[in-house]
């Protein structure tokens, strides 16, 4: 047995792998500090610092390329899917702190704990994007996890966001405690926990079929499955999304499902196959629940927040349509969807925010009344995404649906299309009543006037429009990244 | 000279575009300034229709496949494409649809007085919409323009209409959506059915059209193209979006949906379902002609109990509607073209019809009939306008409609004796409850006080009724101008369809269509 020795070579790679989060980290860090001796009125560099830490952490991504760099003895790896995931994690947390700039001002959430828990837990989801070792990803999710929950229950006085935060402390250790149980039980079974080892033995130790290792990936899923909210173990996700500030909402439904769907991505596809149908018609269940499940849901609410965390929902089990069909296709619908899914949720809940004056029953449908002709661009520019979120052309939401069920026709999952495409159909209901409220209804005798957005709060909205017609019109290039993501992942 | 040779290599770039670049210039107009901004869409509109016409122009008779094609590359790496084009199918509907929106745009001068700016900009996305859906030869583009239709019509009825308006706009927008998600699947499950046999990706529908396409799978995807052009059409029982979106929307908005909208699930018919999957069409044409001429008669009888003159168009819509699906799946070339004509009449003279109904609406809030009675004495011109259309609508021969419905009752005689004899006594019934609707409007005594004041059309109306008149006149005498354009593709299209349906057939097993073989063998 060779004696370990330090390898300095090995340590450097390892850093270069991790460069954007070791650059989050650092800017959360900078931040805390920070925040210890600016005065009272600076606090709002705070998040102009943290927004230029972000940008710099998409620069330090964008130089480490699409090449494949292992770090730490293969425990993560920057590969094309981690370029990809990557991307996409930071462009939502990149928008949330653009629109951190006019929220924490109105919400008191201008403090130092509040940007620096934001970091922290981007920095956690770059982790489990990218870790190709069960314990890497589960660290990543602990780390994503913990200041995600503090960020719920930021509101420290209103019950809503104290009920939502413990609610989704608790499941949320529950479901960690079922992924720690279920890497255990394949680590006892394997000896190994990295993920494509345990892929490549799948069919040499004829795991298939063994009860322990079996057990070990069903809770491995539901751990997954809790992260994400799929159906049945979306109970949180309501209360918890409705109860967090709005901000947070957002940030969470885009950020938490890029970086859980990217580590399921990563075990499912390299070892599903091996394990056949079984797996497979498992998740072809969930996918189908937790879409109708959260449309249906969706349907009966009169709070467009709570209604945009079941559409939330739904649009997890349309994501997991692509891992049904579960080729480059699928993987690669996924990786679009999740990254459209990023700028319309959150141009569709930044301008919620914006026309919404309280917490809780200022997102009531009723205030939308008449708001859409007094105020046309935002009132366009919510019709845009909600548009885009219900997947009609020539959104992005279009796009993105289209390839997932064409992945899911590719491979003969045809029933499962028709079910997604009637699913959509259902969702055309929920959304479109915000519109309804806004161009149709006559006004409330007093409109809610809405706040006046920043400059960066109206940049972020910008962006975002600009990306779901982009990608909506031009998807080209970006669908083609998407694919080479995905074979990089799978060589 | 460069700028004419351009114009003329992407005309129907141009003609998709315009109306859409004419939106995003309304944007820049204050809110308010509403003459300006009627005056400029007007004028984008007449540029449309102007440069349609040289769609004409430019047309070879003699050419069957598409002209004046234009392609593009767009998500190269699946096969999608920008692809373009224009044959004798689709030719008058695209005229159709630039003819009748200046005159739509005219005749809201005085109906919309609210919100002026927005109205004008869904128009004109509208017109973008509707264009792209006949000219596309692209599976995915097509599917692009005919959910992009949606939107700007959902807010037409939803904002601008009646008092039930919210309903529906809603029950309109779901129904068409939830009818066409299942045409979305079907397309892709072609589209990977040609990768399987040819290795080629694409949605170019001209390569499509080469696939032999086995029989079993062609009744499945017929199946999903039919409920989403059914719900369209509207065809009998998938109606029932209809009158209440037709009664609710705005008098412009009614317009559009008859003369084009309802056109589109036909067009798409002939032009995707039947063209695709012809052994599936032929083996449902049977049920098909059955709801058609359902359809003719059921729209007719609730037509003529309707007490709102509006409803009663509405209705009429249906049963018209049932005649262009008989000619259509009489799958010859008197009944093929005789649907395209008759699609072009409806929208002429229904939506003249709507245009009629508005004016009246616009003076007297109502469109009840028992409100009126004798008013053809106090609106002699008025009267006039609306004797001719009324006889369109009802197929007199010397207009219009006569012309579209003789040719399929000849088409559909020749196939189908039954259907065709039960269809014609659905002319009869139209001249009841037009007759006797126009009867009771116009003439008889003057019972209501209020119609003795009523005002004449004014110049500006006169000047969007002539143009509709004219044509309903031109076709009904001199048809062959028009017919002469369709020939080479329809022949084309008859043709092709008994080849790819023989070739279907001869590669599958028996058994699998029991209908066709079923009526083949009655032969």
């Amino acid at each position: 047995m060779t004696p370990i020795l330090f390898d300095k070579a090995a340590l450097i790679q390892g850093l270069y792998s991790i460069l954007p989060e070791l650059v989050v980290i650092a800017t959360a860090i900078a931040v805390l500090l920070a925040d210890l001796v600016l005065p009272e009125r600076g606090k709002k560099s705070l998040c102009h610092l943290a927004i230029a830490g972000t940008a710099v952490a998409i620069l330090a991504t964008l130089s480490l390329g699409p090449g494949r760099i292992e770090g730490f003895s293969g425990m993560i790896v920057h590969d094309g899917t981690g370029l990809f995931i990557t991307l996409t994690i930071l462009v939502t947390a990149l928008l949330t702190l653009l629109m951190a700039t006019g929220y924490s001002e109105w919400e008191g959430t201008q403090k130092g704990e509040f940007y620096a828990l934001l970091l922290f837990s981007t920095a956690g989801m770059l982790f489990m994007a990218k870790g190709t070792d069960l314990m890497t990803v589960f660290l990543g999710l602990e780390t994503m996890s913990i200041p995600i929950y503090c960020l719920v229950g930021f509101h420290r006085n209103r019950m809503t966001s104290l009920e939502g935060a413990l609610k989704y402390f608790l499941l949320g250790a529950f479901a960690s405690g079922f992924l720690l149980y279920g890497i255990a039980l394949i680590y006892s079974v394997t000896g190994t926990t990295k993920i494509p080892a345990i892929a490549g033995m799948i069919g040499d130790l004829r795991l298939f079929g063994n009860p322990v290792f079996m057990v070990g990936v069903g809770l491995l899923l539901v751990g997954f499955a809790f992260k994400v909210s799929l159906v049945p173990f979306h109970m949180w996700t309501p209360d918890a999304y409705q109860g967090a500030p709005t901000l947070v909402t957002a940030f969470m439904a885009a950020g938490v499902k890029a970086a859980a769907f990217a580590a399921l991505l990563r075990v499912t596809l390299l070892t599903f196959p091996a394990l056949g149908p079984v797996m497979t018609n498992i998740l072809w269940v969930l996918a189908f629940l937790t879409m109708t499940v959260g449309n249906l849901s969706a349907l009966l609410q009169d709070n467009v927040k709570r209604m945009l965390a079941y559409s939330s929902i739904a649009h997890a089990g349309y994501i997991l349509v692509g891992f049904v069909a579960g080729d480059v296709a699928g993987g690669q619908a996924a990786l679009f969807y999740l990254l459209v899914y990023a700028f319309m949720n959150l141009g569709a809940f930044g301008v919620i925010m914006l026309l919404a004056h309280r917490e809780d029953d200022g997102y009531d449908i009723g205030n939308f009344k008449g708001i859409g002709f007094r105020y046309p661009v935002l009132g366009g520019l919510l019709t845009l995404f909600l548009v885009s979120l219900a997947g009609i052309p020539p959104t992005a939401g279009f796009i993105g649906k289209f390839y997932l069920f064409s992945a899911a026709v590719k491979n003969g999952y045809v029933g499962l299309a028709v079910l997604g495409v009637l699913n959509s159909a259902v969702s055309i209901y929920y959304y479109l009543r915000p519109v309804v409220y806004m161009y149709m209804l006559p006004a409330q005798a007093e409109v809610p006037v809405p706040r006046p957005p920043r400059t960066a709060f109206s940049l972020a909205l910008c962006i975002s429009a600009a990306a779901v017609l982009v990608l909506g019109i031009m998807p080209g290039s970006v669908l083609a990244f998407a694919e080479r993501s995905i074979l990089s992942l799978l060589m | 000279m460069t700028g004419v040779a351009l114009l003329d290599q992407h005309l129907l770039s141009v003609l998709i575009a315009l109306p859409m670049i004419g939106a995003g210039l309304l944007l820049f107009f204050p809110r308010g300034a509403d003459g300006a901004i009627r005056t400029f869409t007007l004028l984008v509109t007449i540029a449309e229709f102007l440069l349609s016409l040289l769609v004409v122009a430019r047309f070879d008779v003699a050419t069957a496949g598409m002209q004046l094609v234009e392609r593009a590359p767009w998500i190269p790496r699946y096969g999608i494409s920008y692809i373009v084009g224009v044959d004798g199918i689709s030719l008058w509907i695209l005229m159709l649809t630039t003819f009748i929106m200046p005159i739509t745009v005219l005749s809201t001068w005085s109906a919309v007085t609210k919100n002026v700016k927005e109205f004008m900009v869904f128009m004109l996305i509208l017109e973008t919409a509707m264009v792209g859906v006949f000219l596309a030869t692209d599976l995915f583009l097509f599917y692009i323009f005919w959910e992009l239709v949606l939107i700007p019509m959902y807010f037409l009825i939803g904002v601008w209409g009646g008092e039930r308006r919210i309903y529906a706009a809603i029950k309109f927008f779901l129904y068409t959506f939830a009818g066409s998600v299942l045409m979305l699947v079907a397309i892709i499950a072609l589209y990977f059915h040609h990768y399987a046999v040819t290795g080629v990706y694409t949605m170019d529908l001209m390569k499509l059209y080469e696939l032999t396409i086995p029989v079993k799978l062609q009744l499945w995807l017929f199946a999903a193209f039919f409920l989403a052009f059914a719900f369209k059409v509207p065809m009998f029982p998938f109606h029932t979006w209809l009158p209440d979106a037709h009664v609710e929307a705005p008098t412009a908005g009614s317009v559009i949906l008859a003369a084009v909208l309802l056109k589109m699930g036909t067009y798409g018919f002939l032009r995707f379902a039947m063209a695709l999957f012809p052994v599936a069409a032929a083996d449902w044409t049977p049920l098909i002609a059955v709801l058609a001429v359902v359809g003719i008669l059921y729209g007719a009888l609730v037509a003529m109990v309707q007490k709102d003159v509006k409803k009663l168009v509405a209705y009429s819509s249906v049963s018209h509607l049932g005649f262009v699906m008989l000619g259509l799946f009489a799958l010859n070339l008197q009944g093929i073209e005789g649907a395209i004509l008759q699609m072009v009449n409806h929208g002429i003279s229904t939506g003249a019809l709507f245009l009629i109904v508005g004016i009246i609406y616009e003076r007297r809030h109502t469109r009840l009939i028992s409100e009126f009675g004798g008013v053809a004495k106090v609106v002699p011109v008025f009267a006039v306008c609306f004797m001719i259309v009324t006889l369109s609508s009802i197929g007199v021969p010397g207009t219009n409609g006569f012309v579209g419905e003789f040719l399929i009752l000849l088409g559909a005689f020749k196939v189908h004796k039954g259907f065709a004899v039960v269809a014609a006594t659905g002319v009869i019934f139209a001249a009841v409850y037009m007759l006797w609707m126009f009867q009771r409007v116009m003439y008889g005594k003057i019972t209501n006080e209020e119609n003795l004041r009523l005002a004449d059309m004014n110049g500006r109306e006169v000047a969007y009724m002539l143009p509709l008149l004219l044509f309903i006149l031109w076709i009904g005498v001199y048809p062959q101008p028009f017919l002469r354009r369709m020939d080479a593709s329809v022949n084309a299209f008859v043709t092709r369809f008994e080849a790819k349906k023989q070739a279907a057939l001869a590669g599958s097993p028996a058994g699998e269509t029991m209908l066709v073989r079923y009526f083949d063998g009655q032969k």
